[in-house]
């Protein structure tokens, strides 16, 4: 994995079963940290993210009425810019989520490189979904996710 | 929860809580094994909660545990109480199935089958689009989505009959492009004919036995051994940008307070909301048409270059598995317009629906149920009990029973490739971990489904067909 290894209790994310779809868990200390590791569970159905080149930084920018949509918009916006844009993502970096009166909003720095031949494209995610979606901060966030496939 | 038998393959789960009519599920004793295990029958309930429903909340055959609605859900909804909720058409809106049929036999293409699964392997993009169309301008794009079908044949992708032989014929009149978002089309763009990756594929496939002669000859099915070609794909990243889009414009517009299950988000069908999903929904469903039209076009190219030939090589039918539509039903005795939602099903219209093609209208529309990938396939006939029993609707494949992670862990993609090589099978595909991803044994028995539905009187037995050579995206 290309994240910093901490001392979580958990690995940064891992995939649960689900009959036809993908559900995963996400860790991190921080809110921010598990949207990342979760935008990496994301992208490791479709490709390996570790092997990935930095080549290419685009900067988002989503804004959510609570958490869950944020997350659903900020992965959702990962898809849209692989399938859009051609844009593989490596990882995400330089997260800030902040809270606003009606919400909250994410930035963050994605890096990665153009799809090209030389990458392996090995599944498709067609969506983000709510069904299941859990976020929750005890000691460490869970993020919980399933994605239709 | 309560599971009342209504005989061998009828299940009611009776009205309870906030349930507003109670849920029927349409399975075997064996199916239903299955069925239990996980959130299937939670989301039947969850399904009839929903404002305005009808009759039921129904489970066919092959139902499994989906996101929000259950994959099987067939719900239909009052035109003036009623929702329409993009969770319950789902993501991949008109996911659906080609098949065509050819003059060949299975001996006189088996020598070739390698080159013709290249050759469309080369012909038939699985992600991104062939240079040219993937250029296609926005306006063409605007075109094609209230055009569907119509566009690709007037562009030389096909005849006029293949559009005779397509659900809605292709087109889908309520299509209202205005409302798909910059990312829709975006998605939309690179991405026309092209396959797709996951459970979608292309199918050469031979006739292994046939139940029902009369009805099959109607269909173009003449003999066991003849060569059929069934294409398994759908809207792709513009029907995806599309459901989520409005997903999130109902979260912020109506909010899921009360909502079982968040993804259940849905709009009253009469306000604008609702009536901008919808067109744009249907717009989705169009683009998926001219989707298959272009490449059912591709096939007929290569067949017509590797064997010397395309002539026979007419569409049987081709069936959405996702979408919402306004259909004419029977409800308590009286004729009314509802809005039926299908989520991983196929209608299923007997004979006399005026919306199934003239040839067809005696016999009852082609139900084709794809299995997974490298097992049967069948083709079978709508039923007028339907219309009482499902609000015409059947099963709409395999339905899966494994997570893709267990088979990951189960299966390799080179191993499953070569056990279908030993049974007679050519894969190609771009990646073998999606092909371990899709193995067979990570699905239910088709055979299991389509008995149930025959005997239920869903959708009855016509055809079984097997590939001979499969193009996994």
């Amino acid at each position: 994995m290309m994240i910093k290894k901490r001392a979580l209790k958990n690995p940064p994310f891992q995939y649960l079963d689900h009959p036809a779809d993908a559900k995963f868990q996400a860790f991190g200390e921080t809110f921010e940290e598990a949207f990342a590791h979760a935008a990496l569970a994301v992208v490791s159905l479709m490709w390996e993210p570790e092997k990935i080149i930095k080549r290419q930084r685009r900067t988002v920018l989503v804004q959510g009425k609570d958490l869950e949509q944020l997350l659903f918009k900020f992965l959702s916006e990962i898809l849209y810019l692989y399938e859009a844009k051609g844009f593989l993502l490596a990882s995400a970096r330089d997260l800030k989520i902040i809270k606003h009166e009606n919400g909250y909003s994410l930035e963050a720095v994605l890096e990665g490189d153009n799809l090209s031949s030389n990458y392996t494209i090995f599944g498709e995610v067609k969506a983000i979904t709510y069904h299941d979606m859990i976020i929750r901060k005890n000691d460490e966030v869970l993020i919980q996710v399933v994605v239709d496939m | 929860m309560e599971l009342k038998k209504i005989n061998d393959y009828t299940w009611e789960i009776p009205k309870e809580g906030m349930m507003r009519v109670p849920a029927i599920i349409y399975a075997s004793e064996k199916l239903l094994d299955t069925v239990k295990k996980d959130q299937t029958l939670q989301q039947a309930k969850n399904v009839a909660c929903l404002p305005g429903i009808q009759r039921y909340s129904y489970v066919m055959p092959d139902g499994h545990q989906g996101y929000g609605f259950p994959i099987g859900g067939v719900a239909a909804f009052d035109l003036d109480e009623g929702i329409i909720s993009p969770g319950g058409v789902g993501y991949d809106i008109n996911c659906g199935v080609r098949l065509l049929r050819t003059n060949y036999r299975e001996k006189e293409i088996i020598a070739k089958r390698r080159e013709l699964l290249a050759e469309i392997f080369k012909e038939v993009p699985a992600g991104v689009g062939k240079g040219g169309i993937t250029k296609l301008s926005r306006n063409v794009l605007l075109e094609i989505l209230v055009k569907g079908a119509e566009w690709a044949v007037e562009n030389g992708y096909g005849t006029k009959e293949d559009l005779m032989l397509t659900e809605e014929n292709g087109r889908m009149k309520d299509a209202d492009p205005s409302y798909l978002s910059s990312r829709a089309l975006e998605r939309g763009i690179p991405q026309l004919g092209t396959l797709g990756s996951g459970n979608h594929f292309l199918e050469i496939q031979k006739v292994e036995k046939i139940y029902n002669r009369e009805i099959a000859k109607v269909f173009g099915i003449d003999e066991e051994g003849q060569i059929l070609v069934m294409i398994h794909c759908g809207s792709r990243g513009l029907g995806h940008q599309v459901a989520t889009d409005f997903i999130e414009l109902m979260e912020n517009k109506i909010g899921h307070k009360g909502l079982p299950d968040r993804e259940l988000i849905n709009a009253p069908i009469k306000s604008p909301l609702g009536q901008q999903y919808y067109k744009s929904m249907c717009a989705a469903v169009n683009y998926a048409f001219a989707n298959r039209q272009m490449i059912a076009h591709w096939v007929r190219d290569v067949f017509a270059k590797v064997l010397g030939s395309s002539v026979g090589m007419r569409q049987i039918y081709d069936v959405c598995h996702n979408v919402a539509k306004i259909e004419k039903h029977k409800i308590d005795g009286k004729e009314k317009l509802v809005c039926i939602h299908r989520k991983g099903a196929t209608r299923s219209f007997g004979p006399g629906r005026p919306e199934i093609p003239e040839i067809y209208r005696p016999y009852g529309q082609p139900v084709i149920i794809p299995g997974s990938m490298g097992t049967a396939s069948y083709i079978l006939v709508g039923t007028k009990e339907a219309e009482e029993l499902s609000f015409s609707s059947t099963a709409h494949g395999a339905g899966r029973v494994m997570s893709r992670n267990e088979a990951l862990r189960r299966f390799r993609g080179e191993q499953i490739r070569d056990q279908l090589l030993a049974k007679g099978i050519e894969l190609q595909s771009t990646s073998l971990k999606g092909v371990a991803e899709e193995a067979s044994a990570a699905y239910k028995d088709v055979d299991e489904v389509v008995r149930t539905s025959h005997e239920v009187g869903i959708g009855r037995l016509v055809a079984k067909v097997v590939p001979v050579g499969v193009m996994k995206g």
